[in-house]
Parts: structure tokens; sequence; C-alpha cells
């Protein structure tokens, strides 16, 4: 038998992993895979928790989560390709006109 | 132990494990000739529609081929290229040929047989509650191996025909999809069994309750030009015709990993062809006569008469039709399919909701 | 207290964490991608656990499936090379991956400490798709018609951002470079 603690450990570290990704990656791309990490860990601290209460409402949240993070995943990949198109870099450091 | 996590029905767990164990030895086999059997099958079935005779040289009527075949590939030189990305050139194919046969694991092939006062199911897990969900997932995956095959290769024809034959599978994954949705409404359940139960039965005493009769033959149609851009089959094997972009994905192939490719693409088409006539021809409904024996045995041949004239479809489109062209090929699964697909489902909706 | 559940949880989790640091650790974004992909599979597999059968099938159709294409397409069409590390990038590798840890394991030793040991069984609560179906348009019927408008949103946006758009004088969009 697993206590639900386990899950939500199980469910931290994922997303701590997806912070990590957040803030030490350059390229635009892992960056924005990192997020999807983060969204996947929400996802099974969701579905312990549905389970633990016996309340679907649980699962029915994470099909909108991921419904959402589908559509959030299309628009943030056309607008790097538009990026990549007049940048010329996936390095987020180089995307710094505003600089002073 | 919880019930989910083996739902087995009255078996005890050993006798579970011991069945499911055997009948994955079965299957494999019996799928692993089949793909060697269908080359054959297709060779001389174009054969003889082009006025010649095929394969006939080896063994009577050329039916020791696929072995003479399987010898070459094992002799043949195994290249590596110089400058292909290692791991992920050597697991590509192993990728393709994996995910094309775990789909056969939750396809049933006859009614539960009753050994000895036990009931196992003819499929090699138990009946999954949602068995057509797992098929289309494991198609999805199948996706990364023509992916991974063309970008490993370091060659950019290879990653063009990859990155082309990959959009292709995606965009003809939905109208797969969506025409699967009109049975399922029909049969009102997720479970492969259920759903061939459910074509169960005759009208006007002759013409049996498939699906096909029954008003999915729009359905039917969409499923069959879908599955044919799915195993990337004429008319829609632009990626992988050697007339263009050399040989596309698998250009840099040789030997075993191409027979690998080669293999994954003939069980998927089988995997298609059980699924079709799973959905839209009734399974493994047929005319039942004779002693228990037989009966038992019975439904299996049916279902295997009702795969190979789907596959013998497969084969007679691929001797008639000249390929679409890339743009016409998208246009065709946008615009046209997946349109037809919607429309499928919202009449059998409102058909049945009547 | 070695049951069949605790292993096969500990199996998919080892999976997950490892596919999770592997995302961190590899230098070129497609290798990144298939950890996240080997992740995503982990994790269905987890969901199946709690018996959420139907949103394990669309974890790996929508997010493994459709998603993770997405995202390797957009990496074999760039083909940007691995990643070169910044001034930025050392600063925040120093500082962030000791105070990640930190901050995790005191997450972990909190949650394992204080949280009630109740178990979650095997297959608590079977999500069959008729209950969430019942559930998405009954119960949820605004949220499903307003995710269904944002997908179309969705759509219609990437097209217009992702197409190839001339400058209104008629030359090609103009490349800036510093």
């Amino acid at each position: 038998m697993v206590p639900l603690s386990y899950y939500l450990v199980l469910s931290g570290i994922l997303f701590a992993c997806g912070v990590t990704g957040f803030l030490i990656k350059r390229n635009i791309i892992t960056i924005f895979m990192s997020i999807e990490l983060m969204l996947n860990g929400v996802n099974l601290s969701f579905v312990a928790f549905a389970a633990h209460w016996h309340t679907l409402a649980g699962q029915v949240f994470v099909f909108f989560v991921m419904v959402v993070a589908a559509a959030e995943a299309a628009v943030g990949l056309a607008i790097i390709l538009a990026v990549y198109r007049t940048r010329e870099t996936l390095n987020v450091d180089q995307v710094n006109l505003l600089k002073l | 132990m919880s019930q989910f996590l083996v739902e087995r029905g009255s078996l005890p767990l050993g006798l579970y494990i011991l069945s499911s164990v055997i009948k994955s030895v079965i299957v494999l086999f019996v799928l692993l000739t089949s793909v060697a059997y269908t080359v054959w099958l297709e060779r001389k079935v174009v054969g003889r529609m082009q006025n010649r005779w095929g394969p006939t040289r080896v063994g009577p009527f050329g039916l020791l081929q696929p072995a003479a075949d399987g010898i070459k590939f094992l002799f043949k030189e195994d290249l590596l290229p110089p400058h292909v990305d290692k791991p992920l050139f050597i697991a590509a194919p192993m990728i393709a040929v994996i995910f094309a046969l775990t789909s056969i694991s939750v396809i049933p092939f006859g009614n539960p047989v009753t050994i000895a006062g036990y009931t196992i199911p003819l499929q090699i897990t138990t009946d999954v509650n949602t068995g057509l969900l797992l098929i289309l997932g494991v198609t999805s995956i199948g996706v990364y191996g023509v992916a991974l095959a063309g970008w490993s290769s370091n060659n950019k024809y290879s990653l063009l025909g990859g990155l082309r034959a990959s959009a292709q599978m995606v965009s003809y994954e939905i109208s797969l999809g969506l025409s699967m949705v009109g049975v399922l409404i029909m049969a009102g359940s997720l479970s492969l069994q259920d759903i061939v139960h459910a074509q169960q039965g005759v009208f006007w005493r002759f013409i049996p309750h498939w699906n096909i009769f029954s008003g999915q033959i729009f359905g039917f149609f969409c499923y069959l030009m879908a599955a044919y851009a799915e195993t990337n089959r004429i008319p829609f094997d632009l990626p992988e015709a050697e007339t263009e972009l050399v040989a596309g994905y698998h250009t840099e192939y040789s030997a075993m990993k191409f027979a690998m490719f080669f293999m994954a693409e003939y069980a998927n088409m089988i995997t298609v062809a059980c699924l079709a006539t799973l959905m839209f021809l009734g399974g493994w409904d047929g005319p039942m006569f004779g002693p228990p024996i037989l009966q038992a045995i019975l439904p299996v041949v049916w279902f295997v008469v009702k795969v190979f004239c789907f596959l013998f479809l497969y084969i007679w489109v691929r001797g008639t039709l000249p390929r679409f062209r890339y743009d016409q090929l998208m246009a065709f699964g946008w615009k046209f399919l997946l349109p037809l697909a919607l429309v499928n489902l919202i009449a059998t909706a409102i058909a049945v909701a009547w | 207290m070695l049951s069949v559940h605790l292993i096969l949880f500990l199996a998919f989790g080892a999976v997950a964490v490892a596919g999770a640091v592997n995302l961190l650790v590899q230098r070129h974004p497609i290798n990144s991608a298939l950890s996240l992909i080997a992740v995503m599979a982990a994790l269905a597999g987890e969901y199946l656990l709690l018996g959420a059968e139907f949103l394990a099938a669309v974890q790996v159709i929508v997010y493994a499936g459709a998603i993770m294409v997405l995202f390797v397409f957009v990496i074999m069409l760039l083909n940007a090379g691995v990643e070169e590390q910044t001034k930025g990038s050392r600063v925040a590798i120093l500082f962030g991956i000791p105070g990640m840890l930190l901050g995790s394991l005191l997450t972990a030793w909190v949650l394992l400490r204080h949280s009630g040991t109740e178990s979650v069984p095997a297959g608590a609560l079977p999500g069959s798709p008729t209950e969430i179906g019942w559930l998405l348009f009954h119960d949820y019927l605004l949220p499903f018609e307003i995710t269904s408008i944002l997908i179309l949103i969705a759509i219609m946006g990437a097209v217009v951002l992702a197409s190839k758009h001339t400058s209104p004088g008629g030359g090609p969009a103009q490349k800036v470079k510093d």
C-alpha cells in the first residue's frame, strides 16, 4: 500500500526539476519543456488527491490542464519559430534588444 | 491484491501468468510468420496484376522466399555511417518494431474458451475497459520511430523524408480516431469484446448485423483511407517511395535495421486489418456448425479469413493506384477526410439518439 | 510491507525522476525531449496505479503522442545545436541547484513526517470514460465549451504566427541582428 505522501513527494520532485530547468537552461525550447514538466508534476498531485478523497473532479481538472497545455504548446512554439526567424538564435540571453 | 491491478476473472494468479505467457508466445510466432508471408502474398498478387509470375523459384510457388530473404538480411553488412547519432540511430528501428508488435496484445481473436473449468479469454491481456484507446496511444508513439530515424541519419534527405512521414502519420491519426468514434457510439463501450458482441445477430435473415452494413459505411471508408496513410502504403507512400527523396527515412539503414522497419510496416498493416475486422466486419462472427471442439476453433478461423480479405484489399489497392503528391496528400487528410469523419460522427450520434 | 503496488510505484517513480534529471543534464534539446517523453510514459503508469485508466490513455495519446511530437518537430526543423553556457546560466547553476535541492528536501521531509499515513490503495478511484464523460457534459459543461473555444483560438494564433508574411513594402521580412 502506498501512502498519499509518497505520491506528493514524487510530484514535488518533478515540479522542482521543472523549476530548476526553467532557471538554469538557456535554450528557449528546453525552458518550455521544463514548464511542461512542472505541469505534469501538478497533474500527478491532482490525480493522487482525487483518489484520496474519492471524487472524480480531480481527474476532470487534469483533463482540462492537458487541453490548456496543448493550446499553450502550439502557440508558444509558433512564437519561438517567429523569434528564430528574426533573431537567428534560440539562446534567451541573446534576445536582448531592449537592454540599455 | 486489489481487484483492479489484476482483473483475471476466475483464474488464480499463477495460471493467469502462465496462460498469458503461452498466448504471447503463440501470438508473436503467428504474427511474425504472417508478416513474412504477407510480403510473399504481396509480391505474388502484385506480380499477377502486372501479368508476371512473382516469386516462383524458391520452393513450390515461391513459398520459401521469405526464408531466403531473412537469411539474406542476416548476412548483409550492417553499416553504421560515420556521423550518425549512434544511440538514436540504433534505437529508432527498435522503437518502430516494439510499438508495432505491442498493439496486438489487446486484440481478441475469438470467444473466451473454457478449458478444464477455467474461462480463458482469447487475447493476451484480459478484456481491458479502454482497449481501443490503448491501440490509439500505441499508434501515436510509433511516430517517433520514423521521426528519429530521419533525424539521426545525419542526411538532409532522410530528415525531410522522416519529417514528411511523421507529419502525414500525425495528420491522419485524427481521422483514424474519429472514424472509430462512430463505431463506439453504436457499441456503447471502448472494450473490443463489447464492440464485437454489439454486432451479433442478423437482419432480413441473411445480412449479418455487422457495422459495415448497419450504417457505418462512411466510417469504414474513412477508416480505410486513414489506415492506408498511417501505415505509409500506396496511395500515400510518398515518404518511402524509391523515386522520391532517395528512400526517405530509411535511406541510411541496411540489413537487420532495414528489415526491422519493413517488419514494423507489415505488422502495422496486420494490426490495422485486425482492428477493421473487429470494428466493422463483426470480428469472429460467422456461421457456426459442428461438434463443440470445432465450435471453439471456428471463430478464430472466421477472424483470420476476414483479416486476409482486408489484407488482400490493401494489396489490391497497392497494385492499382498511383501515389499522391505530398500537398495533395495533406489536403486530402485535412480538407476531405476530417470533415467526412466529423459528419459521420454527427449523423451516427443523431441516429442513435433517436 | 513490500507489496506489488509499492514496487510498481517505485519503478515508475524512478523512471520519472531519472527522466526529469536527464532533461536537466543533457545539452542537446532533442535528448531532453526524449527524456520528457519517458517521464510522461512513467506518469501514465502512475495514473493507472491510481485507477485513472482514461486519463492514462489520454496522457499517452495527447501529451506523449501529440504535444511532444510538436516539440520534436520544432527542434528538428530549427536544428540549433547544443546550448552554450553563458555567465547568467553559470550563476543560476551555482545558486539554483543547491537552493532547489534544499527546498525540495525540506518539502519532502515535511510531507513524509506530518501528512497522514493513510494509504491510497491500488486502483482507488476507477475513472472510466463513461463517468468522466458524464461529469464533463453535466457538471463541467461550461469549462468544456470554453476550452474548445480556447483551442480554436490557439489553432488560429499558431497558424498566423508561424506563417511567413512579407512586410508591406513588398520585400521579405527583415532579419534583425546586433
